[in-house]
């Protein structure tokens, strides 16, 4: 179970990089939209000047453009990357699900199974977006690497084999702690990603045209970004706000305070306070959008140093992240 | 987005004649400090103050590791220290942070309590003259009942109405605020609770080993090491009485992690009758006015010594763990009155006995023996070393009492007489036909006792915590208003002069399905011919918006 669990994990992978080159074809193939619309009065101007040498292969108004057939090709690579996703989201549960019942408990119970479950909470997350704001399809890009690049990590970084838990983790609130830390997490992983998006398209929107803005070229619109990511920090954040109480309740029945400067729980109370300052910064009017947003990716950074910084730099009573 | 706007950071007002400097320069500083930005920068200010104190040794998480950071850094140690970078949570600069940030939260939130409590009892405002210009309108014919009748229909759907002539204003979504003033009011009750908490609360650590003679009762002295907040004394501490009848833990087969803990004990409280309870990690002893915690264990070999003069006595000290998995255990076994004469009760300070030594419940095959296998008792030994000579304890330099003096054999004062390795019941003869035997070992507990007062509070105040922010985030203020008009004020008559109702719609702040919400609103008040609807704010609202990709 636990050997079937490791390949399922490898075939997500594999499932999440194809998603994320359907979705560059996509990309590369261009804004299908509005190349279709232009193509036809290209060709409109082109027969009205006379084509030069006389040919008229242009002329025959059924058979379907380059253009159109560029943009059909294009729909079709975004159409395989969301099913791409799709499937590779349910290879990623099976992993889970396996990984638990080799276990015989919540797979949550080192690093490895948290990056394996925080990640696919993102892209679940994902596909509920999706789901309610098909416009937004192409964020998926993004998104995609950074699944890619995270159960890459997973797999060859911080892979643990199965070992039952220490008996502080064992106790009711490790599973409503740690399933809202990682549920939380995995919305503010999900988040950060149209953040960046918003922070590169905003730039290019504002007519920058160098390395990262460019990048955004074809990213959908820039408020329509900046609006995702505000509903998605808004959801996660009072589950995370839970996650941290639960974990103080949980800290005072195993070791006798809810609080005590831990550096795990130094950083939460750090990630929390920064998001808690995107909020604010965000209901500011004078604060400019691309301020506030620059705040929720720095608020991610200091989950993603919860998430492996503070396993592998310090010591403190949540060592139990299975590296050693 | 937000209705909430920054209140202003400048005075706005004329000046007045003569202007006092020192008055204007207080107002301006409170208005500074209680501002939005203000907020937001000491929030920034209070995540970056957190950072050291995550990456320098704390004494309150790891005093040891603070020690042997001074032993690393000897340069740079005392002047971190000097600026509390180890108690960095208590220092100055931390304190100033969060104290700053709490007095701009009061004051930022006592004119918003104030203003909430009109706003909840004041009625939704006079409709606007040109409802047209509002984000959501629509124009549609008198329902059946006309003013009285929409209103009953937005009263039903619990929305905030007032009547006025052929006028309904009406308003929705007090709890948007109600749940921020409940938040950050909360906040503020959180700190209440820390500050109660480390006023009046206390905490004492101590080991406790199995049997009746090693009872202890709650009082200072008991334990090896106590926090006491300023306002406890030690007649502060509720009486009780401990007794570790038994415990038992039980481990993987294949690591020797621990799976599983249960601590008998026998409790008196306060004179009453003894009673039997059981904790556990994760499941503490709840007394009244103090809370018993399972932090460890390991094993206390008994050992008995025989003297020159036959006397024997046993020594029950626990000894330490070592911190790895098998639970090896470090320790003393001291003799300071052995070797006394019973004849004429004098004792010769040079014939003092100790045995320093590490027991392993789980030795391997073969030497070294020096690390457990596992933890249970599966081949127990314990490696002696003897001494003789004078100890040091009457000296009255404080010691460990679970390591001999080092001071004493460099001083040539001890010596060591002999090493050995005993299994349980073996006895061992030393150089001056005197015994030493490994009689058995019992269980010993480490113990956290604790006090919090605050923790009741801290519970509630984030319980409402979650609540208040749940509103704050997710309720949405609105307000919508319906005007009946002689005509079709659009001009234009298209139910031939009889009368038509307008509506208008506002969303007070962000809230972008509020097109579907006036839609089916009007709809509910009767304008089934809804016309005119413009989309505000749905613009990238895909439920309104064409959907493309969803093919
Ligand atoms: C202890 C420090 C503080 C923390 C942790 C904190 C946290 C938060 C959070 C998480 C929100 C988001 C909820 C929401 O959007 O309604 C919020 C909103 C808000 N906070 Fe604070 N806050 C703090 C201090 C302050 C201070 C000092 C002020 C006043 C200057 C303030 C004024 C506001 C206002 C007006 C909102 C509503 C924004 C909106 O309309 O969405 N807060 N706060």
């Amino acid at each position: 179970m636990s050997a079937l669990s490791d390949q399922l994990v490898t075939f997500a992978i594999l499932a999440y990089l194809v998603a994320m080159i359907s979705h560059a074809v996509e990309y590369a193939l261009g804004n299908a939209r509005a190349r279709a619309v232009a193509a036809p009065a290209r060709e409109l101007v082109g027969a009205g000047v006379g084509a030069p040498g006389g040919t008229t292969d242009a002329q025959v108004p059924a058979a379907p453009t380059a253009a159109e057939r560029t943009a059909a090709r294009a729909r079709l690579g975004g159409r395989i990357a969301v099913g791409a996703t799709a499937v590779a989201a349910l290879l990623h549960l099976a992993a889970l699900v396996t990984r638990g019942l080799a276990a015989d408990r919540m797979p949550w119970g080192n690093m490895y199974e948290f990056v394996l479950t925080v990640s696919f909470i993102g892209a679940a997350g994902w596909l509920a977006v999706l789901w309610k704001r098909p416009s937004l399809r192409r964020l998926g890009l993004f998104l995609t690497l950074v699944m890619v690049l995270l159960l890459a990590t997973a797999e060859l970084v911080l892979y643990t084999p199965i070992v039952p838990l220490v008996p502080a983790l064992n106790s009711y609130w490790f599973v409503i702690h740690v399933s809202t830390i990682v549920f939380s997490s995995g919305i503010f992983l999900l988040g950060v990603v149209p953040a960046v998006a918003y922070l590169m398209r905003a730039g290019w929107e504002q007519g920058r045209r160098s390395f990262p803005y460019t990048l955004a070229k074809r990213m959908p619109d820039a408020a329509a970004l900046e609006r995702l990511t505000f509903v998605l920090h808004a959801f996660a954040f009072p589950v995370f706000t839970f996650a941290v109480i639960a974990g103080a309740i949980w800290a005072e029945a195993a070791w006798g305070r809810p609080w005590g400067w831990d550096p795990k729980e130094t950083w939460a109370f750090i990630s929390w306070v920064v998001y808690a300052g995107y909020l604010h910064a965000r209901a500011t009017p004078s604060v400019r959008r691309n301020v506030a947003t620059w705040l929720a990716v720095l608020g991610f950074l200091t989950v993603l140093m919860n998430l492996f910084g503070v396993n592998i730099f310090f010591e403190g009573l949540h060592s139990y992240g299975g590296l050693d | 987005m937000t209705v909430v706007d920054e209140r202003p950071a400048a005075p706005a007002e004329a000046p007045r004649r003569r202007p006092n400097r020192l008055l204007a320069l207080l107002r301006n500083s409170w208005r500074q400090l209680t501002s939005m930005r203000t907020a937001l920068v000491l929030l920034f200010l209070l995540a970056v103050a957190a950072i050291p104190g995550s990456v320098l040794p704390q004494r309150g998480v790891n005093p040891e590791d603070v020690r042997d950071y001074f032993v690393a850094h000897p340069d740079l140690a005392p002047l971190l220290d000097r600026i509390g970078a180890f108690e960095a949570f208590g220092s100055v600069w931390f304190s100033a942070i969060y104290v700053l940030l709490f007095t701009s939260l009061i004051g930022c939130i006592a004119p918003r309590l104030r203003d909430h409590a009109r706003a909840l009892r004041s009625k939704p405002p006079v409709a606007p003259k040109r409802l047209d210009r509002l984000p959501q309108h629509a124009v549609f014919a008198v329902p059946d009942g006309g003013v009285e009748a929409i209103a009953a229909a937005l009263r039903r759907r619990r929305w905030r109405v007032v009547v006025r002539g052929d006028e309904v204003s009406a308003e929705k979504g007090y709890l948007k605020e109600t749940g921020n003033l409940l938040f950050h009011s909360s906040l503020v009750v959180v700190l209440v609770g820390v500050a109660l908490g480390s006023w009046y609360g206390w905490s004492g650590n101590r080991l406790l080993v199995t049997g009746a003679d090693n009872s202890f009762c709650n009082t200072q002295q008991q334990y090896a090491e106590t926090k006491f907040g300023p306002r406890v004394d030690s007649a502060d501490l509720p009486p009780f009485c401990l007794q570790l009848d038994d415990f038992e833990a039980r481990f993987l087969e294949s690591n020797g992690q621990p799976r599983f803990f249960d601590a008998k004990v026998t409790v008196e409280e306060d004179g009453g009758t003894p009673r039997q309870e059981s904790f556990s990690v994760n499941s503490p002893l709840r007394l009244d006015g103090a809370n018993v915690y399972l932090l460890g264990h390991g094993y206390t070999p008994l050992i008995r010594y025989t003297d020159r003069f036959g006397v024997t006595q046993i020594s029950d000290k626990p000894f330490l763990s070592t911190g790895d998995i098998g639970l090896t255990g470090e320790g003393l076994a001291d003799f300071p009155d052995a070797n006394v004469d019973p004849a004429t009760g004098k004792r010769d300070p040079n014939l003092q006995v100790a045995f320093s030594g590490l027991y392993l419940p789980t030795a391997p095959q073969e030497a070294p023996f020096v690390r457990s296998e596992f933890p249970t008792e599966r081949n127990p030994m314990l490696n002696l070393v003897a001494y003789r000579g004078n100890l040091g304890l009457d000296a009255g330099i404080p010691g460990s009492v679970y390591e001999l003096d080092q001071r004493q054999v460099t001083a040539g004062k001890v010596k060591e007489v002999g090493a050995k390795l005993l299994k349980k019941g073996e006895t061992w003869t030393l150089d001056d036909g005197t015994t030493v035997e490994f009689l058995d070992t019992v269980p010993y507990i480490v113990l956290s006792v604790r006090y919090d007062p605050g923790s009741t509070p801290l519970l509630f105040a984030s319980g409402f915590l979650l609540v208040g922010l749940m509103g704050s985030l997710f309720v949405r203020r609105r307000r919508v208003f319906f005007r009946v008009a002689g005509a079709d004020p659009a001009g234009g008559s298209p139910t031939d002069g009889s009368s038509l109702v307008e509506a208008g719609g506002l969303p007070r702040t962000d809230h972008p399905g509020f097109a579907d919400e006036f839609a089916s609103l009007v709809a509910a008040v009767g304008g089934t011919e809804a016309r005119d609807q413009r989309d505000g704010a749905g613009r990238d609202d895909d439920r309104t918006a064409p959907r493309e990709g969803a093919e």
